[in-house]
């Protein structure tokens, strides 16, 4: 799995997509619900479902990265999965409102 | 990631709230989802590499700008104010291309070559017409979001190149997706062809806060907009925000929807923030420093900052408000000495920055570092507490004698004065020196003596710095985005010489 910078992912198990804003410093598998993501424009395997320690959901326009391959993803449309890579569980980076500017 | 997909994420989650222009008959999202991919994809059809737009402000330039990135071909917006020469050259750098330009000037870009022209009112009928609406716009791969020209103060513009994940890192680290409560309005008053104009668009839609277009700028139209369309959000450069309160102020009128204002573009005379911190004191105001080359705002004064300063007795504090405040979280900013080494706070030096939103780059000319940095040509210092203070550009760098000597040090001196409202200093040919030090300065009321002023300099700074040359005036010389033009002054002390 090549998660390139602008890169679009969908789940396999929801509704959820996200965009791949910095990717991981080594290769590794975006997941939803615990099943890898499929590029956008793929079909999606049948039958998948999320597992139970992974339906947290995913909230849109929200970013979420992982501490250890620094990657991050912002979340384009909502999902019931939860994001991980190679199963760990991405966290939800709390962005720091700023005063508005433009 | 595509700039496009900021408008396609909220027309996905509100698509009935409006957006775009005004509160009675504005378009609501979905509508102008639907307008760009029509209006883009008819465009695209049109043919060339680049979609210029040639007009004044208005609600089409948010659905050329996603029209533009949906389709995957670059933004070019041209300052309309340039002679008609300089505009023609200007537009045919961007061939192959297709041009949208105002109907009524048309006619001053005819028959350049390799440019199809189109009129405004053509290209808003074709974004209403649901023919040109395809279901889905094929993917592309497209990396240039935005060319924008720079002002060219010191030769040939310059095509400051926006990639689509430069603007797209700015806007999702800098704005709460959806953030934006359903009555927010911003007033946009700032050209298109400038970079402040396009993070307008991108954080206003990616908010979810309604923008509202003031075609051309006069201080009355701005008030009268504002108060009509209860605008919550507004941008302003300096000059604009003291002819607004000379407005307020002779109407007895006040902005009670008004929240936020943020400002920027030049530095803000001291005066016109303090009485705009007085007469409305129930508005966040804002200073915001950035580049073209920056996708827009790297540093801030946030409200907080604002109120702090003025209520403040300690001069360390209360001068902040001649600083651009403290870096964005999400960069990293530097002072650096001739020699490239980073300085310290208090060490005037050259302004440099890093971050996924710094572009740094021109077409065919990459101009950011290996590892990142960019130097922004802009001098400037730290404090103690990391807020920055921007003195201007370096090409203004006055050389006296082998001294380098920064023509923002001294104004910001000047400005502290009670009867100087604003200044410029600017170094004049001289026959001893090289270069010696001029100040024009515009009164509050009565001139004060120059030799006051020559004493304040010496005792702030040294006799060095000290202006030998004092010229007054009714007002300066502003470009329209804020920006002193000081070779306009210049070229009038030269000439008078």
């Amino acid at each position: 799995m090549e998660l390139k910078p602008g890169s679009r992912w969908k789940s396999a198990v929801c509704t959820a997509e996200a965009v791949v804003v910095r990717p991981p410093k080594t290769p590794g598998d975006l997941q939803c619900g615990g099943h890898p993501m499929v590029p956008l424009a793929a079909e999606k395997p049948a039958g998948l479902t999320a597992a139970a320690d992974m339906s947290g959901g995913v909230a849109v326009g929200k970013r979420y990265f992982d501490e250890e391959s620094g990657m991050e993803v912002l979340a384009s449309k909502p999902g019931t999965g939860s994001l991980a890579l190679d199963g760990r569980p991405l966290q939800l980076r709390e962005a720091k409102a700023l005063p508005s500017s433009d | 990631m595509h700039t496009s997909l900021l408008l396609d994420m909220t027309a996905d989650v509100l698509p009935d709230r409006t957006i775009l222009g005004s509160l009675d008959g504005g378009l609501c999202f979905s509508d102008l989802a639907a307008q760009v991919r029509a209006g883009g994809a008819w465009l695209k059809a049109k043919g060339g590499d680049n979609i210029v737009f040639i007009g004044v402000n208005g609600p089409a330039l948010p659905t050329i700008l996603f029209g533009a990135g949906a389709v995957g071909m670059p933004f070019v917006p041209l300052n309309y104010r340039l002679p008609d020469v300089d505009l023609r050259k200007l537009l045919a750098r961007t061939a192959p291309a297709v041009a949208v330009v105002d109907d009524d000037m048309l006619a001053r870009v005819e028959g350049v070559e390799g440019v199809n022209l189109v009129s405004r009112s053509a290209f808003a009928a074709a974004c209403a017409d649901p023919g040109n609406h395809p279901g889905e716009l094929p993917e592309h791969d497209a990396d240039i979001a935005v060319l924008l020209f720079t002002s060219g103060t010191t030769g040939d513009p310059k095509a400051a190149v926006l990639r689509h994940r430069h603007l797209t890192s700015y806007v999702i680290s800098s704005v709460e997706f959806m953030g934006s409560e359903e009555e927010e309005a911003a007033l946009i008053s700032v050209p298109p062809y400038h970079i402040a104009g396009i993070s307008a668009i991108l954080t206003g839609i990616y908010g979810g806060r309604r923008l509202v277009y003031l075609d051309a700028f006069t201080p009355e139209a701005w008030v009268d907009l504002a108060v009509k369309e209860k605008i919550s959000h507004a941008m302003v450069v300096p000059t604009m925000l003291g002819r607004v309160l000379d407005v307020l102020e002779k109407r007895g009128q006040a902005l009670p929807h008004l929240r936020a204002l943020s400002y920027g573009g030049g530095p803000m005379p001291h005066p016109v923030i303090e009485r705009a911190l007085q007469m409305l004191p129930h508005v966040d105001f804002v200073n915001a420093y950035g580049l073209t080359e920056t996708s827009s705002t790297v540093a801030v004064l946030g409200p907080e900052d604002h109120r702090i300063a003025i209520a403040s007795d300690d001069p360390v504090i209360r001068r902040r408000l001649t600083s651009v405040g403290q870096p964005l979280p999400t960069l990293e900013l530097e002072i650096r000495g001739p020699d490239g080494e980073a300085l310290g706070p208090g060490q005037h030096g050259e302004v440099y920055v890093r971050g996924d939103q710094v572009a740094g780059e021109y077409l065919h000319r990459k101009a950011i570092q290996d590892d990142g940095w960019f130097a922004t040509n802009d001098g400037g210092w730290l404090d103690e507490h990391g807020y920055l203070y921007v003195e201007g550009r370096l090409d203004d760098v006055i050389v006296r004698g082998g001294e380098n000597i920064s023509p923002g040090e001294i104004e910001d001196v000047l400005r502290d004065h009670p009867a100087v409202m604003d200044v410029a200093v600017l170094g004049l040919p001289d026959r001893e020196w090289g270069e010696r030090v001029a100040a024009v300065i515009v009164a509050n009321g009565e001139r004060p003596s120059t030799d006051d002023l020559a004493a304040l300099v010496k005792s702030k700074l040294r006799s060095t710095k000290t202006p030998e040359t004092w010229e007054f005036r009714d007002a300066l010389p502003y470009n329209e985005t804020g920006k002193l033009l000081r070779r306009v002054l210049r070229a009038e002390l030269t000439k008078t010489d």
